[in-house]
């Protein structure tokens, strides 16, 4: 059976010429950076090569990079290390109730610091109102977090005109860039962003890395107190391997924006358009322009998501679900949730991630699978033949 | 995460439909996820003749709705009243723990269908 893998938000395949640009630092040239014998020289070199490639990337300096493990550690480092090099514990956090979880309960974990928390509401596009962004600003608000691109929606914020709107408050500014790199172009100077996270395994390089971008002049307290790694940001013994894949992955992800995105675009717009007309009761979950170009979030009414991941992962299509049934916590997706969309549609809710290996052959195989399976669910719905029967 | 019966269960679930002049129809709604079983009855000298379920949710749910169908059909009401969720899912060769308090309902649907026929009667 052949096996297609439309789950690139969650996780992506390690690129070729990432692992190629890795091995060398397993064996041959395993030092320490920190050392300054021969060892850890040359290492040391080719870690610091990899921090140039991810400011290019950003249009950052290198010293603004701190690498981390992922995301979620760039985004506790973020939010925690601001909060607690301001000490101001009576502060204030803005976010959105459409952020990643390592965002959102980062703040809540602040909340319970005694840190006063706005969550702004979305609309049905997934979009936050600036107006009320801007009027939700205090004299007390230390830091606004919102994020690039939404990981299920793949929905985009206006970055650049938040960041504006920051900098006029003077009020830090952070963005979760996890989903962004590589299929949008991210400028840390034209967007105003002050910290920006991203993670190496959700654009070709491994698990395990990660980078936190940081303004020149913004005060961070680390999570992990140690050595004096990355300028005392972030202590611990740097990850070489995963930050030279990590390099590389990024000078990848500049090229591909022009080679590979309009691509996958080409081909998510494919998918779309083929399950709107060929499936009936369907809604496109998020923006439909200001949106990942690789990224379809669509529900089905009268069925439920696992169900239908289930048949799709039968006939070998990997996708993934913000279904009730798919969370530790029954509840269905909060980001679909904020969207106000009706919860048995919230419940049915698939996501498609294409990536750089993505076929106009794997996407017309799911447009031929798909509504026979959205159909036997639909057969087997109570809700769908009392809707039949009026 | 799902045992082989369950996947065959999920796959090519038994007794789908329903019964236009059913003796006995119940639901059950799941209160955490919302999963919803409907059941339809016909039923002979207290037997169970035949048996028609509707499921909305995941693979669970739908399996489990679809061996309860299998367990009960040609049983009297008794051994179908006797019969819990906990017997369902194990016929099943179990559920992962997290389903087995919101989508393993099929038991108390069945219940739910079987009062129906008797409160008629």
């Amino acid at each position: 059976m052949k096996r297609i893998y439309l789950d690139n938000n969650a996780t992506t395949a390690v690129r070729a010429e990432v692992l190629e640009a890795m091995l060398p630092f397993y064996r041959e040239q395993f030092g320490n950076p920190s050392s300054i014998h021969w060892a850890g020289r040359s290492v040391s070199e080719a870690v610091e090569e990899a921090r140039e490639r991810v400011a290019r990337l950003l249009n950052a300096r290198p010293e603004e990079i701190v690498f981390t493990s992922c995301g979620s550690e760039s985004n506790a480092l973020a939010l925690r290390g601001s909060v607690v090099f301001s000490e101001a514990w009576n502060g204030h956090v803005i976010t959105t109730a459409v952020e990643h979880p390592a965002v959102l309960n980062s703040v809540r974990f602040l909340e319970k610091q005694g840190v006063a928390v706005t969550i702004l509401p979305v609309d049905g596009d997934g979009l936050v109102d600036l107006d009320l962004l801007e009027a939700s600003i205090r004299p007390e608000t230390l830091l606004i977090s919102a994020m690039w691109g939404n990981n299920e929606t793949g929905t985009l914020f206006p970055v650049a005109e938040i960041g504006a709107i920051a900098r006029r408050h003077k009020v830090r500014f952070h963005t979760d860039a996890v989903q962004a790199i590589g299929r949008v172009p991210v400028d840390v100077q034209a967007a105003g962003v002050d910290l920006l996270s991203l993670s190496g395994h959700k654009f070709g390089a491994p698990k395990g890395v990660g980078a936190l971008y940081v303004r020149k002049g913004t005060g961070l307290t680390p999570l992990i107190h140690g050595g004096h790694q990355e300028r005392g940001r972030r202590a611990g013994t740097l990850n070489v391997p995963g930050i030279v894949g990590l390099g590389v992955a990024c000078e990848r992800a500049a090229a591909d924006l022009d080679l590979q995105v309009p691509r996958i675009r080409a081909l998510r717009d494919r998918l779309e358009e083929g399950i709107l007309s060929r499936v009936s009761e369907v809604r496109v979950n998020g923006h439909r322009r200001q949106r990942l170009p690789n990224t379809l979030n669509v529900s089905f009414a009268y069925i439920e998501g696992e169900a239908i991941l289930l048949f799709l992962d039968m006939k070998g299509v990997a996708a993934s679900s913000g279904s009730a049934c798919m969370s530790d916590s029954f509840g269905n997706s909060h980001v679909i949730d904020a969207m106000g969309v009706d919860p048995m549609m919230a419940n049915s809710n698939i996501r498609f991630g294409l990536g750089p290996d993505t076929t106009e052959e794997d996407i017309d195989f799911v447009l031929e699978i798909l509504p026979p399976i959205i159909q036997k669910l639909r057969d087997m719905s109570p809700f769908y033949s009392e809707k039949a029967a009026g | 995460m799902y045992s082989d019966k369950v996947i065959d269960h999920f796959t090519n679930p038994r007794n789908v439909g329903i019964i236009a002049d059913a003796d006995g129809v119940g639901e059950k709604v799941s209160a955490s996820c919302g999963d919803r079983m409907k059941i339809f009855l016909k039923v002979s000298d207290g037997v169970i003749e035949e048996i028609k379920f509707q499921t909305y949710g995941c693979g669970a749910a739908i399996a489990s709705s679809s061996m309860m169908s299998e367990l009960v059909v040609g049983k009297t009401l008794e051994e179908a009243l006797a019969l819990t969720n906990d017997d369902v899912a194990a016929a099943l060769d179990g559920l992962p723990a997290p389903k087995l308090h919101c989508s393993n309902l099929a038991a108390d649907a069945l219940h739910e269908a079987i009062k129906d026929y008797q409160d008629k009667g």
